[in-house]
Formats: C-alpha cells, structure tokens, sequence
C-alpha cells in the first residue's frame, strides 16, 4: 500500500488558504493512484505532527505544497514529521533542486517516509504557470502579443525565495511563447507596483507564484498594480492599467493542473502513480466554464 | 443467504478454527467441530451438524462474519472504534484475538460488555455514542450488516426529513468548515461545530472517514491512548521544539510557576471551547491546575491555535502594569466585568437586543462609550500609553 500526504500551511484566518490542498488531494483521489490520499497542515487539522498516524499504508509519499525550499520544507516540516535522521544536507540542493529522501520518523517507525521537495521548484510547475495563463485569458494557444510576468514574494531573509520565480520565468522565456517574461516581486525590485514599466506589449498575463489565494494575492497586488483602489470593489479581467490590459491571474496554486505537480513529485521519489498523469491533465485541462 | 455460515465453516476447519465475542468453533480431534458459546457446548460435529448447530445461534456467526470478513484486522484503530461504538469488546491488545485480554486500558467500557444475543438485541433498535459533538448510531439488520448514522448530538432527536443527507465522507469537510452563522472555524475539534446535517447510511469504513474528517487524527489518538501508548508532548516539551516567529513563547517561562499555562488552559482548553479532553500538562513532572475536561478523546500536545494565542500573551504579559486613574460607579465597574464575561463566554448574541439590565446590553455598551470614552476611545479620558506592539 502507498499513501500520498499533502503538507501545507493552512491558516486560522481564511478557509481559502487550504482550499486548494484539499482540492489537489481530491482530484489526485480520484486518479486513483494511492491507497489513500491524506492532507496535514501547520495552522490546520491534522497538524502536521499528527497526520502521519492517520495514514494505513506503509509507504508514504509526503509532498509540500510550498513555493521555495527554505524555513518550512527544511526546517519547520521534517521536525513535525519527526523525521529520524533528517540533515538538510541530504537534499543536496542549489535551493532548487531538492528532489526526495527516505527516512522512518519517529511517530510511526514501522512506515517509510519519502519526503519530496517542494512543488513550486519542479520543472513542473512551470507547465502550471503557463496554464494559467491560458485559462485566465481563456486562450489555450495564449502567448503571441502577450508578456507574462511570474510574482513571487521575495525576501532579503531567504535567497531562495526569489531563485524559484527566476527559475521559471527563464523556462517560460526559453519556450519562446510569450513575447515577454518577466520575474516581479512583492518586497524586493523589481517590484510588481510598476509592473507596465516592464512591459511593451498591451497585453500582460500577471501570474502570481502563491499556493493560496489570501491577503498578498487577492488585496495587495491588485491594489498595487493599481487593477483596484479597493480590493473590496472587485477588479476587472482585464483591466486597464497605463495602457496595458492587466489580466490577473491570482494564485497559480489554485490552478487545477498543480495535481500534476504534486503526483510528480511523488513520482519522482518512486510512487508507482500508473498512468495517473494523464487522467489528472485530462480532467484538469478542462476550463472552469467547461467543467460546469 | 448463508454466505456468512459457508465462510465460517470454511474458517473452523483451518488451524486452531474461529473464536470470536464467545464463539468459538474449531476441530475437536477426532475429524468433527466442537462449537462453544456461552449457553451451549457441542462436539463431535459433522460439517452439517455445525451448520445446523450455527443456525441455532445465528448472531453469533453473523457476528463473527462481520468482524472477520467485513471489518477485518486491516486497520486495528477503525476496528476498535467500530467495536467501541457498539459496546462490543475492544481488542486494544494487539493480541489479535478479539478477546479484549492485553493491554486494554477502558475496562470500565468492557468489563460489562454485553453477550452477543444481548447485543444485538440493543443493535436491532440502534446503539448510539457521542464523539466530541458526533452523534453515531448503529444499527445491524437480519443478516449482521451494521449501518452507521452520523449527526450532530444536539440533533439525536431531530426528525430525518429535517436534516440534510450526505453520503460521502468528505462532505464533512464543507460540514466542519464553518460555525452556524457561516464563520471559519479554525479549530476543527472547537465546540461550535453546526448541525442540520445527517450521514443517514455509511458502512464501517465510511463511518470513521467520516468521523475523522470532522475531527482529525481523533481515532489514532484515541486508540494509542487504550492501548496505553498516547505519545503526549507537555507544554514544556511543545512550546522548547517552537522555531520562528513562535520561540518567542520560551521566554514566557520564567521560573516562576506555571500559573500563566493554567491560564492558557483555562482559556483555550476547555470542554465549553474544544471536545478534546487535554492531556498535555506542564511538564512531566507538574500537572496543570485546571481540568483537562471530559471529551471522549484526548489531546496530546498544545495545537497551533494555543501556541499562536500564547505567543501574542507572551508578548503581553512581558508589559509592566500601570496605574490608571479614572471613575466609576460601581455599576458601571460591574457592567466591565459583565461585557467580559459575555465576550470570554460567547453569550453575545444571547443578549436580548432590548434586554437593558443586562450589563453587556449593547445598548448599555454603547451609553457606557458615549459617557466615558474621549474622541481617541480612551476609557475616562485617560490615554493607555502602550508600548508599539511587535
């Protein structure tokens, strides 16, 4: 038996901010993959001290839903787990490219505990983020006439925290799709408040690298962008902005297609998923309006 | 019908045979079965005669059937739940026997457990336990298939064309998200959990899927507990492994008692605020001086929403007190305590909008407001001098 656990931050605030873990989990439920399909969280229930203990199986793929490698994935997450023997150094990673390692954790020693890397540093995710960009314009062919800007936090404290929204936006730029990529941060330059400054093209898909869409992505970029004076009012898709048409995208973490993700990274660590893949970019594939 | 006896037979037949709630069914030596229950003893029997013989005591193979073959020893926790529900002997040895002998720490549930015929007597017309505000009722038909009800126990008397059916276990997800008046509920195990909902139909499996997505790791707690194995991590132990932003809480310690934790846990932890029963104390050495309540299922470590509250008291109580000077009646002084009380206890909206001889009025709040606070909402116009939080 193989078991997939999803970990992720949740929040005492908002509903919104596990919505998309427990929407990921199902749609990798019902793939059909894994004997079972588990979440756990830091502000939610099961903690994430406690979900490994609701798990049956004996082989555990755990797969954080985290944008960077840093505080959560190497610190904060294997000491909740309890991971027996755990060193960051195991991961041997640029901040980039933690892959998976396998150990037991103390809480249940009769399991094995693969712990993967975080889902926003796959190769992945980048598929994710153009997504995005197709069904925020509702164009699956989106790209020509258009510029992409990838946000991302930033932040002087972990220089990894910019490294994986670099990373994707040169991989977005070397598909030679979109006429302009570029990567814009909330709290270091260049800063997404000047996002038409970066652009020529009139069209800019605004893809926000953020698992949940909370207090940043739904209050702070758009209002910093200048797309509302007050989130409250609501905001046009597009909007004009200096004449640009600003199509927001909100989280990309709330983008169907992250199951992907998430099953690759258990993959890569040796969960045998079948051909769960295609099951979940077909059904992921489908827009909102055409799901409905 | 009869699938349950076939398998049964099948069963005996093999190694040392079946033994199960009184039942007992197994070679006797000589090329025939010996049955055993609690009222009678035969041996000496062919596979007919035990058939027969098993038809004479059909509760007890049903029983056996659903305990073997439905149920299983697949997962021991949702086994001993299942069996807990009903008030069948819980095997929380580990032995696998069945016979509830090792290790078992609920004797005072299983002492008196009922003989099956007595059991199912009770089945028939519905078995029900409480779980945090869970209501679970089962039920076994004629053949000894058990169905499982969940609802919500302030509704055990609600009619079931008045509540809302699901089928699914994680619909609970939705069901456990918000409170009555449609706010977050942040703390799965709070005691605000809504009602208007009904599980009508779920089999075992469902049953506890059910069960631990409104109240998460609940079962796996529970059981390590019986089992005398419940790893509890104490305020000491939870608050030391804090990193970040959160081991600020450490320094809240200061060697002097641990009255500040009493205050936490009398604050956050109990049964009026959270259905677990807190088994965390301050360390191994000191327990708590307030009660951990009486939920059905424990709480082993402080959880995140008492480690943040800690963490903004921790931050407080490092303020030095001062000395306020303004006045009051006495009846305005009482009506402080009075909106006090009202918000720490939840009774806001209980406070009957005109209903003026109620200190936390809001009418009598608001004159209380306009009497006393000045432009920049200071209580008697004295200004609070706080230090910049954070």
């Amino acid at each position: 038996m193989q078991a997939l656990v999803i970990v992720a931050h949740g929040s005492h605030l908002n509903p919104d901010s596990s919505a998309p873990t427990y929407d990921h989990a199902d749609t990798v439920r019902e793939a059909g993959a894994f004997d079972e399909v588990r979440t756990g969280f830091w502000k939610e229930e099961p903690s994430i001290r406690e979900v490994l203990r609701t798990v049956e199986a004996d082989e555990v793929y755990v797969v954080p839903l985290f944008i960077s490698e840093g505080y959560f994935t190497e610190q904060v997450i294997p000491r909740e787990l309890r991971l027996d023997g755990w060193d960051v150094a195991d991961w041997d990673s640029d901040g980039l490219s933690a892959s998976h390692v396998t150990l037991t954790a103390s809480d249940v020693p009769e399991k094995t505990i693969h712990y993967c890397g975080p889902v926003g540093t796959h190769a992945a995710m980048t598929e994710v983020l153009v997504r995005r960009a197709e069904t925020v314009t509702g164009d699956p062919n989106v790209g020509e006439g258009f510029g992409l800007a990838v946000v991302g936090h930033g932040t002087e404290r972990n220089e990894n925290s910019a490294k994986a929204i670099e990373y994707h936006a040169d991989r977005i730029r070397e598909m030679d799709r979109f006429d302009e990529v570029q990567a814009l941060y909330m709290d270091e330059e260049p800063e997404v408040d000047d996002v038409t400054d970066y652009f020529d093209s009139e069209d800019v898909v605004v893809v926000p690298l953020f698992i949940a869409d909370g207090f940043h992505t739904q209050e702070d970029i758009p209002e910093d962008m200048g797309l509302t004076d007050d989130y409250r009012t609501g905001y046009d898709v597009p909007a004009e902005v200096e004449g640009h048409r600003i199509w927001y995208a909100g989280a990309v973490g709330t983008e169907g297609l992250m199951a992907d993700v998430v099953l690759e990274r258990a993959a890569d660590a040796g969960a045998d998923i079948g051909n769960s893949l295609e099951v979940v970019r077909e059904r992921t594939r489908k827009t909102p309006q055409e799901a409905n | 019908m009869g699938h349950h006896r076939d398998a049964l037979v099948d069963a005996a037949a093999t190694g040392d045979g079946v033994s199960l709630d009184g039942l007992t069914v197994a070679p006797d030596g000589d090329g025939g079965f010996r049955l055993e229950t609690p009222d009678a003893t035969l041996s000496g029997l062919t596979e007919d005669g035990l058939r027969e013989a098993l038809d004479d005591c059909d509760d007890y193979a049903t029983n056996w059937y659903f305990w073997s073959e439905v149920v299983g020893e697949s997962s021991p926790q949702r086994r001993a739940f299942l069996r807990w529900v009903e008030g069948a002997v819980v095997d929380a040895g580990g032995d696998g026997d069945g016979d509830g002998v090792g290790g078992d720490n609920d004797a005072d549930a299983d002492a008196d457990a009922a003989s099956v015929p007595e059991r199912y007597d009770a089945l028939r017309d519905g078995v029900s336990r409480e779980w945090g505000q869970l209501l679970v009722t089962v039920t076994v038909d004629d053949h000894g298939e058990r169905s499982y009800e969940l609802r919500h126990a302030d509704e055990a008397a609600a009619d079931r064309d008045d509540l809302d059916a699901y089928h699914e276990p994680l619909a609970a997800r939705q069901l456990a998200t918000y409170d009555e008046k449609g706010r977050y509920r942040p703390l799965k195990s709070g005691s605000n959990l809504a009602g208007g909902w009904l599980f009508p139909a779920l089999d075992g499996c469902d049953l506890v899927e059910t069960v631990e997505t409104f109240y998460p790791a609940s079962v796996p707690n529970w059981y390590r507990e019986r089992r005398g194995e419940l790893d509890v991590t104490h305020w000491e132990d939870a608050i030391g492994r804090q990193t970040g932003m959160y081991s600020v809480v450490k320094t809240w310690n200061r060697g002097d008692g641990h009255e500040h934790v009493d205050w936490v846990a009398e604050a956050c932890c109990a049964d009026s605020q959270c259905v677990k029963r807190r088994e965390w104390q301050y360390d191994d050495d000191t327990d708590l001086d307030v009660d951990g309540g009486d939920g059905a299922f424990p709480c082993r470590e402080p959880c995140s929403v008492v480690i943040a509250a800690s963490r903004k008291w921790t931050r407080l109580e490092g303020e030095e007190t001062q000395t306020y000077e303004f006045e009051l009646t006495p009846s305005e002084k009482q009506q402080v305590e009075d909106i006090i009380d009202a918000v720490a206890d939840g009774r806001i909206d209980d406070i009957r909008e005109a209903d003026v001889y109620e200190g936390a009025n809001r009418y009598r709040a608001r004159f209380l407001r306009a009497k006393l606070f000045d432009d920049d909402g200071n209580l008697g116009g004295v200004p609070t001098d706080a230090p910049d939080d954070e």
